[in-house]
């Protein structure tokens, strides 16, 4: 019977010949991650379960939610996770970057299968994998067994084509899907890109489309492997599954990319979806450039276009944190670090940063940050009557040179 | 059982914000819910009171958090018309009962309602109208039953599925 890329990879994990949307299915697991805000409930049902993890180098444990620990209840969370990990002798623990991030360059293939204790775990699935955000017993349960039960879900085909206009990027497009599709629109379903803008778009943008999934309620994002993918997986081979040509899927949204403007997510639900002409002069306190969803070097290098030479605007405070201890490196190489810094910004290291509001940055009643991350939600960032906007990089940067929201094509 | 209503897309940031849930301890967690967003509902639930929502409640992050902060509050059902998928996943292994029902438009704010945990029976004591809410999938039930994956894993494990 014809199957979709991810029918395919959860046959393949669960040593089935097929399967079809709406079977449970009990897959092996490639990896289990958790970080620092969710590990220790996580270890804490690992302990009821047994004693040693499944394998030791494929649990993964990364510090970025709260990096370094702003707070002694943070620094505890950060002993009792450590604990674990010289205790189990993991070999993979991190404290240099965004978990998605992370484990996009360094863990996951094609075919793999992967569940986090992060709801953005759809991210990795941009390398033509399997990945999923999942709980802390769920977690707790996967460590213990290197398994970890699915409902094999129906999907969902987003067909985009052309080529956007110069000034829109990836994440001006995943928001205009949001925007249709919905914060509920996708609920339980695999969201598979395909097309020839996804083709033609770089891995660091696919991984954005990917990451904003679970916005639209989705399971997993998931995009099938090209030269692209080989390029940057280098020596990783993994296993390649594509979608057959007749495969079912729930349904399927054609997207013409050429008409999408730049977009802005307005608070406080992430589908809140409007151009950015239409909220253009809002004040801004704070920009923000990083996260899982927009730290990569394409988009520090996006922002350091628009700001080389200049200076931030008085009223903003300008926070860039890159995603990865790579990442950091490679645009401090090339100088964008510290054509930002000499613009005003202040860099911070690589983890989440002020985005889940813990440090780095948080905000205070009345203020307004406009931010590359993925959630808009009320009071993630600091104070409930703070506000949120989502945008792309070019969009923050120009933005926080500006001091207020502004439409990026004037500035690039 | 008091119901407590509330709307469409309940996020984990509104049910427990990220800068509350830098613990583990499960008393603490009960009297964080829905700080921000309702602030008198931790400090008014009773043992037993039921939450009723609209759709994608528990969307957002992943944190178990808030199911837990949800059930250490004393709530002993959460009936909704849809539930975001991993706070779905994270009430079962916690072993916080869900429903899914669409009539959930039925229920106001403050009625009196009993749900049977077994069928599903939903009888709205205010309003004196009976209806259904699914029961779990099979499989589920199981974990359930076993109060939660934890004990799931330890009594039964994947091998016998």
């Amino acid at each position: 019977m014809a199957s979709t890329i991810t029918e395919k990879i959860l046959a393949n994990a669960s040593h089935q010949k097929e399967v079809v949307p709406g079977n449970y299915v009990v897959a092996d697991l490639s990896y289990t991650m958790a970080h620092d805000s969710t590990a220790p409930l996580a270890i804490e049902s690992f302990y009821k379960i047994t004693d040693k993890v499944f394998d030791k180098d494929r649990v993964i444990i990364v510090f970025d939610h709260f990096f370094p620990a702003p707070t002694v209840a943070g620094a505890t969370m950060h002993q009792k996770s450590r604990k674990f990990v010289m205790d189990q002798n993991l070999s993979g623990f991190f404290t240099n970057g965004v978990c998605h991030q992370l484990l996009v360059e360094k863990f996951i293939s094609p075919g793999d299968v992967l569940v986090g204790a992060d709801s953005h775990t759809c991210t990795e699935g941009a390398l033509g994998a399997f990945t999923t955000g999942l709980g802390s017993t769920d977690i707790g349960g996967a460590m213990a067994t290197g398994k970890c039960w699915f409902k094999v879900p129906e999907s969902l085909k987003f067909i985009l084509t052309g080529s956007t206009k110069k000034g829109v990027y990836a994440k001006d497009v995943i928001l205009s899907i949001v925007r249709d599709v919905g914060a509920a629109g996708a609920l339980y379903k695999a969201c598979e890109f395909t097309g020839d803008y996804v083709k033609n778009e770089s891995i660091s943008s696919r991984l954005t489309l990917c990451n904003m999934v679970i916005e639209m309620g989705g399971k997993n994002g998931i995009i099938e492997v090209d030269q692209k993918t080989f390029d940057f997986l280098d020596r990783r081979k993994g296993k390649i599954f594509r979608s057959d040509k007749d495969a079912v899927y729930e349904d399927e949204y054609e997207i013409e990319v050429e008409n999408i403007e730049p977009q802005v997510a307005l608070p406080p639900v992430v589908d809140n979806v409007e151009p950015v002409s239409a909220v253009e002069g809002k004040h801004i306190d704070q920009a923000f450039l990083g996260t899982c969803t927009n730290g990569r070097l394409e988009d520090i290098e996006v922002a350091t276009r628009i700001l080389k030479g200049k200076k931030i605007a008085r009223n903003v405070r300008f926070i860039v944190s890159p995603a990865s201890e790579d990442i950091y490196f490679a645009a401090f190489k090339k100088g964008y670090l510290q054509d930002l810094v000499k613009a005003g910004a202040t860099v911070c290291n690589s983890s989440c940063g002020p985005c889940i509001g813990r440090h780095e940055g948080v905000l205070c009643e009345g203020e307004t940050c406009i931010s590359s991350q993925n959630r808009n939600f009320t009071g993630r960032m600091g104070h409930p009557k703070a506000e949120i906007v989502l945008a792309s990089p070019a969009t923050v940067a120009a933005s926080a040179l500006a001091g207020k929201i502004v439409d990026p094509r004037d500035y690039i | 059982m008091r119901v407590w209503k509330f709307g469409d897309d309940i996020n984990t940031d509104v049910i427990t914000p990220g800068r509350y849930t830098v613990t583990t301890d499960r008393k603490l967690l009960g009297k964080i819910a829905f700080i921000e967003y309702r602030p008198e509902f931790a400090k008014e639930v009773e043992e037993g009171d039921i939450i009723v929502a609209g759709n994608n409640f528990g969307c957002g992050s992943s944190r178990e958090h808030s199911p837990v902060a949800i059930k250490a509050a004393g709530v002993s059902a959460v009936i909704a018309k849809t539930f975001a998928r991993i706070f779905f996943r994270n009430s079962i292994n916690i072993g916080l009962p869900l429903f899914v029902c669409e009539d959930t438009d039925k229920i106001d704010d403050g009625d009196d309602i009993e749900i049977n945990i077994i069928t599903g029976e939903v009888r709205n004591k205010t309003k004196s109208i009976v209806f259904k809410a699914k029961p779990l999938p099979e499989f589920m039930q199981r974990i359930v039953d076993k109060g939660g994956l934890v004990n799931f894993l330890r009594s039964d494990g994947y091998d016998n599925i």
